[in-house]
């Protein structure tokens, strides 16, 4: 099968302007991901087509973009969930908020501030246990912030909020899945510090509930319950 | 444009694992850079799934000589044992450290950190496989990952994101930094330190069907191999026995620890021919062999070279009854809860749903037993017995070595934080001495003018093609089943590639800005110098011996090759031989049988 692939260019060197490229790749299998479109793109038409990429198959986070409308790792969109038919036309775009540094590569700098910005590690000063093994934890209590633990920072999520899209300063969805991660975890101490950080002008009551972000996720973490969570914490205290 | 210098004690090269906690130690007594192609969180570390092993003994007895012996027994007696044993004895510190620090490791119902079975791990008095494999489900890189630099954040360790190496500086027997590009721009930059340490992850981008990220192109190996450091082990490469069939993505030995078993044509799940008494949990090697003799027999699905890996709950617990396993039975929800990734990745990619039906799986090339020769203090290894002042190795790209022939499965990640931690420490010990040397007049003179030949070359061929060459000559002669003729014919065609690498390739973007095209290229050159060292190195040694596997050569021949290979590239660009001994400790080598 064919596929008509439209894909944002630009690249500022020179003066050039934001336009559309467009391609056409023959031989393309229903089980190919937009990653190896591009790729193929990029190796046999045009080698300034300009993305990130790395592990190809959904655990590095570097290719977050925009298809069809939708934010969506390059490496697990396959053909085949785009459409069927002999043409499949397919439109890719860098993911939206963050300023393009050239085609589908945006600067990824305020999207880690925010991440950095709620605190986003393990805080416990007590003394570790006595005979120099592990902290325990229940299986209940590591079960708590589970979903949490899988986020790949790949921005997904937080460039397809529309509260993000309005004011770049809202902390969003990804720092606040982070933020959970820890107010949750048990053997964690720092969850006051992080509730108040979550708690100010961008934090999380920029949140509208739109759900974007969780239908984003390529982790299938649900977001928006997480953030709705951190919420909760914040008026009714941890539970 | 003047390349940019900064000074930092150590530099820290690669931000997976090994480099992440390197940096962790080395900067609690030196000010340390980490510089890194990557975000830190998109290295490869992030793409290990079963589990780090150490010899907690949570759920059933275990200790740490056992999972030593199962380590040289793995290595087919190639591993160096006073290596191994500082390994396994500091895997247990290391795993716990890694829970102090956070890692929502999965728990036993005690709330210990939750073990499992894993392929060689046993319990040496019965030979049974013993749960040694710590683990967070079927993610357990990513939480490593994860947690190392969220620890890197709370301590303020400087990063230098997508800022990809070059060179490395050395002057005589000294080293004086390296050289990176700052991908975003294409600025070049000079980093000045009495330490450089690299942690660059493997070459697995050299073979078709890969489980290696597209970034893992042996940069690290390849520019210590330029400046005058040998290569050890090289032909030494693990293929995974399960990576998803065509596309070489991972499938975690952790699927056959909880119970799936490899099945053939025929419906037999013929590892019970190749190996007795483990069965499904021989080491990689063994299992892998196992796959392609038996495609090659005729007995793929379909006829196709792949075999199918069954993990649904009839199959395991009719084979858990089989094999004696009276208080083990499994269901969908455990396998979902233990291998949720698994899952994921068959449904996305074979839209299979591994708790109904099997997947098919072939073997992927996976990981590089040997490297830049290192002491077990990362120290690099100039030949068998000087050290090179202020060069450090660890993780992947270095060969300490732990994993000999073949690795056992989970010890990649026990390698990376035991020795990622000890050559941070020895950085941090070694800064607060050593003097900073200085900076030699034009130290990135040579490669930016690589970089602006590879530039404005002109010719008809892409480093695609290049590249798709050089995976396919790899594939066919230096793969699972190797022959002297195929391996001699490998190295005259890598010769060629290089030549043409040279003369006729040419790129399509000129820019400065985020390059890709060029540092693609410039990759391209890393590759093809690990895949020539691992050629030869290959058709050099004239025995089998763990991932090794000769059919004119078919047994070990401990007599003449109980030895290390230790590749060096002469100024005339060629590659000459030499060993160093093996050291044995308390384990004699002896037949390998699972």
């Amino acid at each position: 099968m064919k596929a008509s692939l439209r894909v944002k260019r630009y690249n500022p060197e020179g003066g050039g302007k934001p336009h559309w490229g467009e391609y056409t790749l023959d031989g393309v299998s229903q089980n190919d991901s937009v990653l190896d479109l591009l790729h193929r793109i990029k190796w046999e038409q045009d080698g300034s087509l300009t993305l990130r990429r790395s592990c190809a198959h959904g655990v590095c986070g570097s290719d977050a973009m925009r298809i069809n409308g939708a934010n969506a790792l390059a490496c697990k969109t396959l053909v085949a969930r785009l459409g069927s038919g002999d043409n499949v036309k397919i439109q890719v775009e860098p993911i939206l908020g963050l300023p393009v540094v050239k085609d589908l590569v945006v600067d990824m700098e305020p999207f880690m501030e925010h991440y950095r910005s709620v605190m986003p590690f393990f805080i416990n000063n007590d003394n570790v246990p006595e005979d120099g093994r592990e902290r325990h934890q229940t299986i209940e209590d590591r079960e708590r912030f589970d979903d949490t633990t899988k986020c790949i920072l790949c921005a997904a999520c937080t460039t397809s909020c529309p509260s993000f899209w309005a004011n770049g300063k809202y902390v969003g969805p990804a720092a606040i899945v982070q933020a959970h991660r820890f107010i949750f975890d048990s053997r964690d101490k720092g969850a006051e510090e992080r509730l108040n950080i979550v708690n100010e002008q961008f934090g999380v009551w920029r949140c509208r509930t739109a759900f974007n972000c969780t239908n984003a996720c390529p982790r299938e973490i649900e977001v928006t319950k997480a953030i709705a969570e951190v919420k909760m914490a914040i008026t009714n205290g941890i539970i | 444009m003047k390349p940019i210098i900064h000074t930092h004690d150590a530099i820290v090269v690669g931000a997976g694992g090994s480099g992440l906690m390197a940096a962790l130690y080395a900067s609690r007594g030196a000010d340390v850079a980490v510089v890194s192609k990557l975000y830190p969180t998109r290295s490869h570390t992030g793409a290990a799934q079963g589990g780090v092993s150490a010899a907690l003994g949570n759920n059933e007895e275990d200790r740490w000589e056992w999972h030593a012996y199962d380590t040289v027994k793995g290595s087919d007696y190639l591993a160096d044992q006073d290596a191994v044993d500082v390994l396994c004895k500091e895997a247990i510190d290391a795993v716990v450290e890694l829970e102090h620090m956070g890692l929502p490791f999965d728990r036993f119902p005690n709330g210990k950190i939750s073990q499992r079975r894993f392929g060689g791990h046993t319990n040496n008095d019965t030979g049974k496989p013993v749960m040694r494999a710590c683990h967070a489900a079927d993610r357990t890189g990513h939480m490593i990952l994860q947690t190392l630099y969220q620890q890197c954040i709370k301590n303020e360790v400087n990063f230098y994101d997508e800022y990809q190496v070059v060179d490395l500086i050395r002057v005589d027997d000294t080293i004086r930094g390296i050289v990176a590009i700052e991908i975003s721009n294409g600025q070049f930059h000079i980093f000045h330190g009495k330490a450089v340490i690299f942690a660059t992850g493997g070459w697995g981008r050299c073979w078709e069907v890969t489980s290696n990220a597209h970034s893992l192109t042996g940069d690290g190996a390849a520019l210590c191999l330029r400046r005058g450091i040998p290569l050890e082990d090289m032909e030494f490469f693990q293929f995974h026995p399960t990576g998803i069939f065509k596309l070489g993505i991972l499938i975690t030995e952790g699927v056959r620890g909880e119970g799936g078993v490899l099945i053939n044509s025929e419906g037999e799940r013929f590892m019970e021919k190749y190996a007795p008494s483990i069965k499904d949990l021989a080491s990689r090697d063994v299992v892998s062999r196992a796959i392609f003799l038996e495609t090659k027999a005729g007995r793929g699905i379909n006829g196709q070279n792949y075999v199918h890996l069954d993990v649904t709950p009839d199959t395991v617990n009719h084979y858990f009854k089989q094999d004696g396993y009276t208080d083990r039975h499994i269901d969908k929800e455990y396998i979902e809860a233990k291998l949720p990734d698994i899952a994921d990745f068959t449904k996305t990619y074979l839209g299979v749903d591994p708790t109904v039906d099997p997947m098919p799986i072939q073997p992927t090339a996976h990981y590089g037993m040997g490297g830049i020769p290192t002491n077990v203090d990362g120290e690099v290894l100039l030949n068998n017995d000087t050290v090179i002042k202020g060069l450090y190795a660890a993780g992947e790209c270095a060969c300490v070595s732990v994993h000999g022939a073949n690795r056992l499965g989970t010890n990649s990640l026990v390698d990376l934080v035991v020795f990622g931690r000890r050559s941070g420490m020895k950085v941090a010990d070694y800064c607060k001495d050593a003097e900073l040397l200085p900076l030699p007049e034009g130290s990135a003179d040579e490669i930016m003018a690589e970089f602006e030949r590879i530039r404005n070359n002109t010719g008809s061929v892409k480093h695609h093609d290049i590249r798709k060459e050089m995976q396919a000559t790899m594939t066919e002669n230096v793969g699972v089943f190797r022959i002297q003729e195929n391996m001699d014919a490998a190295v005259v065609e890598l010769a060629a590639l290089k030549k043409k690498y040279v003369e006729e390739m040419s790129i399509d973007d000129k820019g400065a800005l985020f390059n890709t095209d060029i540092l693609e290229a410039w990759e391209l050159g890393c590759l093809l110098d690990c895949a020539e060292v691992t050629a030869v190195s290959a058709a050099n040694r004239k025995e089998s011996r763990g991932g090794h596997a000769r059919d004119d050569f078919p047994e070990r021949d401990d007599e003449n090759w109980l030895k290390h290979t230790m590749c060096y590239l002469q100024e005339d660009g060629s590659l000459t031989i030499d060993y160093k001994p093996v050291v044995i400790g308390r384990y004699e080598p002896k037949p390998r049988v699972y």
